[in-house]
């Protein structure tokens, strides 16, 4: 029993990095209709500029982790602004062969850069443990859960309560009348992209820290928000937070129970049954997907 | 003229190994080849059907895998105690165990993810790729995972008068991979042209309207993905025994993208088009290894899939096509309307 409850804390620790990481893929495709390749490379980027931040600047963990963030929302935007931006209209297929150009540069830039031996970034938190009861948790984990937490919770907020959020749910339920109504399609989209890629990148750099930073971090990364998102259906925000907590406990626990090779196949298998028996993913309301 | 280029290509193609004696470039020539022929099989699906499978990979790793492991032989236990072993066989019969396994994936996966179209089909077939590196790297027993099944003999042939022969020269095996190459580009030839190939091609421009006139779409695209497995399949089971060394790597996911840019360079939906594109990616390396890293070589692939995306959407050969004025003459490469990704 002990066993398990800590695999269930280490799941919703997990979880609430792998929503993240969920949440910003699922609002891109679903708003731009853009599958992302670029994702995963956004996450490193965020672990690396974290690492670059406090190992080689010397600024505070805290202030590096925020900086993190608005640096990844800016590459995102960049990246939209340049190389989506001239594709508007542009099947799907295109831009996802853009996006898998853009994926293999930048990863090999940060290989290219960064060398490919793993980085640790160092934090301020103790290193001994919290125990409570059975269960061990360190307190840069507990940071990590907060911190994922806040952010979705966060998210939600904006997409739900302010007018930029009504604006982009409009944009994601018709593009057309959305434009007719007078919302500036072209600014959703790059603002879409910055905040899927802000994330991203806070995903990169929540994780960073308790595991190390490498160039091939990404890919993982991506193939896993793939698989969140088809959990919760593409384009649905609240099956995307939900599918991250999923993948993770059933990483956790297949790691535990069956094999810890297998620990990263979890995800795959997932997306091929669920894409078999439900395709449209797990919590999908009447809204179109796909 | 139009007769006379093909066969011209074919020409020089097979009189590689007498002007080519440099055997670090016959090896170049070699592992082209191959990828290739694995670019033709992607372009069946890419270009003729219009699927995006970037899975395709998986299918160069079965077959590498079925053949290695066909002549390796190997002892596995299965859950509850069910044994199998399995004695070495000769490469001769790894290579059409290779096709066999491949196609019958194909055939499963074809049935299974074709039930879900565009970004969710790409999905599934990254997916199924992952998920055979990962058991092909954790099942120890049969894969010997990381630590890469070693020494996979040449190809052997029997020869009337001499006995077996054994495939250690570059020269004869640039000819074994020449003629499968040819082989399965008649094969692809042969399939576009046909019934079934204008069906794929209907499949692909207007699927709700090919269905109309009575398409039996899921059967055509089934049986593009059999056809293009085994190919795959048939690419991997050459290049096991051509390296003679295969570890779960070759299921990288970059591998796939190596033939989607040979592809799309090339020109999707054409004959020559992956041809064209495999000759140049496959002989760039030897290009740029003189002054670029390997990453920087990746910065240069990846820029180049953006550029040719952006500048040639249509990829190399309807281009050439296009300016040579013989664009009426090749209906199956110019002027499909599914692809305006140029446009503003």
């Amino acid at each position: 029993v002990h066993e398990f409850l800590q695999h269930l804390v280490n799941g919703l620790i997990l979880g609430s990095t792998y929503a993240l990481l969920g949440i910003g893929l699922t609002l891109i495709f679903g708003i731009m209709r853009v599958v992302n390749f670029t994702h995963g490379e956004l996450y490193a980027f965020g672990a690396y500029a974290v690492y670059f931040a406090t190992a080689l600047l010397g600024i505070n963990f805290f202030v590096g982790l925020a900086l993190a963030v608005i640096a990844g929302c800016l590459l995102g935007a960049l990246i939209e602004y340049v190389l989506l931006r001239p594709l508007q209209g542009a099947d799907i297929d295109t831009t996802m062969l853009v996006m898998i150009g853009t994926w293999i540069v930048m990863q090999n830039a940060e290989l290219l850069y960064w060398g490919g031996v793993a980085k640790a970034v160092i934090t301020p938190f103790p290193d001994e443990p919290l125990q409570i009861g059975p269960i061990y948790v360190s307190w840069l984990r507990i940071f990590v859960l907060v911190m994922g937490t806040v952010l979705i919770v966060a998210t939600y907020l904006l997409i739900d309560h302010t007018k930029l959020g009504k604006a982009m749910r409009s944009t994601f339920q018709d593009r057309d009348t959305a434009a007719l109504m007078g919302v500036n399609i072209k600014g959703i989209y790059t603002i879409t992209f910055a905040l899927g890629s802000g994330l991203a990148a806070a995903a990169g750099a929540l994780l960073g820290p308790v595991f190390l930073v490498a160039p091939t971090m990404g890919d993982m990364a991506s193939l896993k928000a793939f698989a969140i998102v088809i959990l919760g259906g593409l384009g649905n925000i609240t099956g995307a937070a939900l599918g991250g907590f999923i993948l993770a406990f059933v990483e956790e626990l297949g790691a535990g129970y069956i094999s810890s090779g297998y620990r990263d196949a979890m995800g795959f298998l997932i997306i091929i049954v669920i894409l078999l028996f439900r395709p449209t993913g797990l919590f999908t309301r009447a809204e179109r997907v796909g | 003229m139009k007769r006379v280029l093909p066969f011209l290509c074919v020409v020089v193609f097979l009189t590689v190994p007498f002007w080519l004696q440099d055997q670090y470039f016959l090896h170049v020539a070699i592992t082209t080849t191959i990828f290739v022929i694995a670019a033709m099989s992607l372009n069946l699906l890419l270009g003729y059907t219009g699927q995006l499978s970037l899975g395709h990979v998986a299918f160069f790793g079965i077959g590498a895998y079925a053949s290695a492991l066909t002549t390796l032989g190997f002892d596995v236990e299965l859950v509850g105690g069910l044994r199998i072993v399995h004695s070495p066989w000769p490469p001769v019969i790894g290579f059409p165990v290779a096709i066999m396994i491949a196609g019958l994936c194909g055939y499963l996966i074809g049935k299974l993810s074709f039930k879900v179209r565009g970004a969710y089909f790409v999905i599934v077939t990254i997916s199924f790729a992952e998920v055979t590196r990962l058991v092909a790297l954790n099942w120890v027993e049969l894969t010997q995972g990381p630590l890469a099944l070693n020494n996979i003999p040449p190809y052997t042939l029997w020869i009337p008068g001499i006995g077996f022969h054994e495939f250690w020269s570059k020269t004869a095996y640039f000819y074994i991979v020449a003629a499968v190459a040819l082989a399965s580009y008649v094969i692809i030839q042969r399939l576009v042209n046909s019934r079934a190939g204008r069906a794929m091609v209907a499949l692909k421009d207007n699927e709700s309207l090919a269905v109309s006139v009575g398409i039996d779409v899921t059967r055509y695209l089934v049986l593009a993905a059999v056809v293009s497995a085994a190919i795959a399949g048939a690419a991997g089971s050459l290049y096991a025994h051509y390296v003679k060394i295969i570890d779960p790597d070759i299921f990288l996911f970059i591998y796939t993208v190596t033939m989607v840019i040979m592809v799309i360079t090339g020109g999707k939906g054409t004959l020559a088009g992956p041809v064209v594109g495999g000759i140049i990616f496959g002989f760039l390396p030897v290009v740029l290894r003189s002054f670029a890293s390997p990453a920087m070589q990746w910065i240069i692939y990846g820029g180049l899939m953006i550029a040719i995306v952006f500048l040639l959407p249509q990829g190399i050969v309807p281009a050439v096509e296009r300016i040579l004025g013989r664009a009426r003459s090749a209906p199956q490469a110019a002027g499909s309307p599914s692809s305006k990704a140029g446009d503003k």
